[in-house]
């Protein structure tokens, strides 16, 4: 309807070098062969299927340093005698332990899955429910200025407090070791969540409410399609930062709490002085560890907008 | 579009009037007056521009009529009837853009479309709706784009097209087009001029640039310098439209009006920079 009015800027640029060429072809047969040649694309530029220059600036560094760890690693263990194993020895022992992760002969004997998976299922309970109340805690915080500067002085003290000086509350309060490993992963793992979507509902861009305003959007609108998006990044930043937290407790709360668990494993392997299972157990947690970090980048990086 | 403008006209032809606005902020270091006795007419269909230096209160004076701030003295009548509040009977098109950068250009404008017909009409209707507005600024092929993948140029179009969507009374501009290059501003200062002919929209806009004043305006207000700002004088810009900017140049009436109002910015109310 008001097309006729008012052409795209599209449009117009395509019929003025449509005119061109018209005008073009009238002229000499010679500007016909360049004004032809000019509306033939270029050859698209053809992506190499493996980039090699880049694997040679990321890969080869990483797989260099690597390799200098256990080159040391295997220097100073190769007079041989020591309680410390070597290389090759603990990726011997690897081997055997993860060809039967899944085995379990009583309570305190069983594969290294199943020790993985434990742990994990309890850091995914403290630092689900550490989720459930912080985001909307944070949020709250965010929103009500009163609030803040009720429940911040609390959180700066709170804070700081070393995870395993929460483990006796959770003992006394549970009477269980695995509910009291919870709860520390929980009120550990709680306070990156909470201040960094209190930061980012306080950093919500006045613009962006302005249109809400200028538009008087309902609460819900104004929720669901200004605050909650544009939190979303920070918030996204303190779940990170509390899976990391909640992954570095759970070794420390499961030595002294026992059960199945991998940091308990740790423990259980120094008891029975196999060093080269205590290796394998370090690099297992920096994996895990790794791998968590790396999933939740990759939704984080869904919802970066800039 | 333009249904607002199709409305019979019941009571005069006044679509905007500020009656004796005065607005005074509170700072630390007691009330700041940062306008006082502003009283200005609009009329239907027609475009006026606010000019001033920096620091005038120009923007605040919009800010009123957007409804975000709420003046300490004196009223404001949109339509005849008492402005309480921001509304989306004012299309507001911000400096900034102001695009939500999580929603495409479609979404941005669906969710003015949705505020405004979203209880009324269908699902399908309000996707035309917001497919006409973004044709109407020339936006059609970037449709599903998000804001960070178009330039700073088509930000201000779709921020335009959001404005335009809701059918507003008035559409209010806070300098549109002053982050703006020199020469994406013209491009777009003309397309101003075409979608306002279609629509005979009413406007009222902000702006610092003296040639985009004068080459938009039917009337340009002009604010002197704060603290206590309040209208100077008001020119009334008589060139016959459509107006062209390549002809305007050498047109004796258009050098003229854009000598008025330069006199009335440099000589006669020139800023002070006062010393910290």
């Amino acid at each position: 309807m008001v097309s006729a009015v008012f052409h795209s800027p599209l449009e117009a640029s395509a019929a003025l070098r449509a005119a061109k060429a018209c005008a073009a072809t009238r002229a000499t047969g010679a500007a016909v062969v360049t004004a032809t040649q000019a509306a033939t694309p270029p050859a698209p530029y053809k992506e190499p299927l493996i980039d090699w220059r880049a694997i040679g600036r990321t890969v080869l560094p990483a797989v260099a340093g690597i390799g200098l760890l256990i080159g040391i690693w295997a220097l100073a263990t190769s007079s041989g005698g020591g309680s410390f194993p070597t290389p090759w020895a603990t990726f011997e022992a690897a081997v055997k332990l993860f060809s039967d992760p899944f085995y379990s002969k009583g309570p305190n004997d069983q594969g290294i899955g199943w020790n993985i998976l434990y742990s994990l299922e309890r850091v995914g309970l403290g630092f689900g429910l550490a989720a459930i109340v912080g985001i909307p805690l944070g949020f709250l915080i965010g929103r009500f200025a009163t609030l803040n500067s009720m429940v911040s002085p609390l959180i700066s003290l709170l804070k700081p407090v070393s995870p395993l000086a929460w483990l006796p509350i959770g003992l006394l309060v549970f009477k269980a070791a695995n509910p009291a490993a919870i709860w520390t992963i929980f009120i550990c793992s709680i306070w990156p969540m909470v201040i960094n979507t209190a930061v980012g509902v306080q950093r919500v861009p006045e613009d962006y409410l302005n249109v809400a305003r200028v538009l008087k959007l309902s609460e819900w609108k104004i929720a669901t399609r200004i605050l909650l998006p544009s939190v979303m990044p920070y918030m996204l930043t303190g779940v990170r930062l509390s899976v990391g937290t909640a992954w570095l407790v759970i070794v420390a709360a499961e030595m002294l709490t026992g059960g199945v668990g991998i940091g308990f494993w740790v423990w259980d392997e120094w008891n029975n002085l196999n060093v080269a299972h205590i290796i394998i157990a370090i690099f297992v947690i920096g994996i895990v560890g790794l791998l968590l970090e790396w999933a939740l980048m990759a939704v984080a990086k869904r919802f970066d907008y800039s | 579009m333009g249904a607002a403008a199709m409305k019979p006209k019941i009571n005069g032809r006044s679509m905007l009037q500020i009656n004796d606005v005065g607005m005074v902020f509170p700072t630390k270091r007691g009330p700041f007056v940062a306008l006082r006795d502003i009283s200005l007419n609009v009329e239907r269909g027609q475009f006026v521009t606010l000019i001033g230096h920096s620091g005038c209160g120009k923007s605040t004076l919009l800010n009123l009529v957007s409804g975000l701030t709420t003046p300490t003295s004196g009223v404001l009548l949109l339509d005849d009837r008492e402005l309480k509040g921001p509304g989306p009977d004012r299309g507001v098109v911000f400096q900034n853009h102001s695009l939500l950068p999580w929603l495409s250009c479609h979404g941005n404008v669906l969710l003015a479309v949705e505020r405004v017909f979203g209880e009324k009409e269908s699902k399908a209707r309000l996707h035309e709706r917001t497919l006409a507005a973004l044709e109407l600024v020339g936006m059609s092929h970037a449709v599903a784009k998000r804001p960070h993948e178009i330039s700073g140029g088509m930000k201000q179009r779709v921020g335009i097209a959001r404005a335009l969507a809701m059918e507003p009374k008035m559409l209010l501009m806070d300098e549109p087009f002053g982050a703006l290059d020199a020469l994406t501003r013209a491009r777009l200062q003309d397309e101003l001029l075409k979608i306002v002919a279609g629509t005979n929209a009413t406007v009222l806009m902000v702006t610092h640039d003296v040639d985009e004043a004068v080459l938009l305006s039917d009337r340009i207000v002009m604010m002197t310098n704060g603290p206590a700002a309040t209208i100077g004088e008001a020119l009334r810009v008589d060139l016959p439209r459509p107006r062209d900017r390549v002809a305007l140049a050498e047109d004796r009436d258009y050098v003229q009006y854009r000598k008025e109002v330069i006199d009335f910015l440099y000589m006669r109310h020139s800023h002070v920079e006062r010393a910290a």
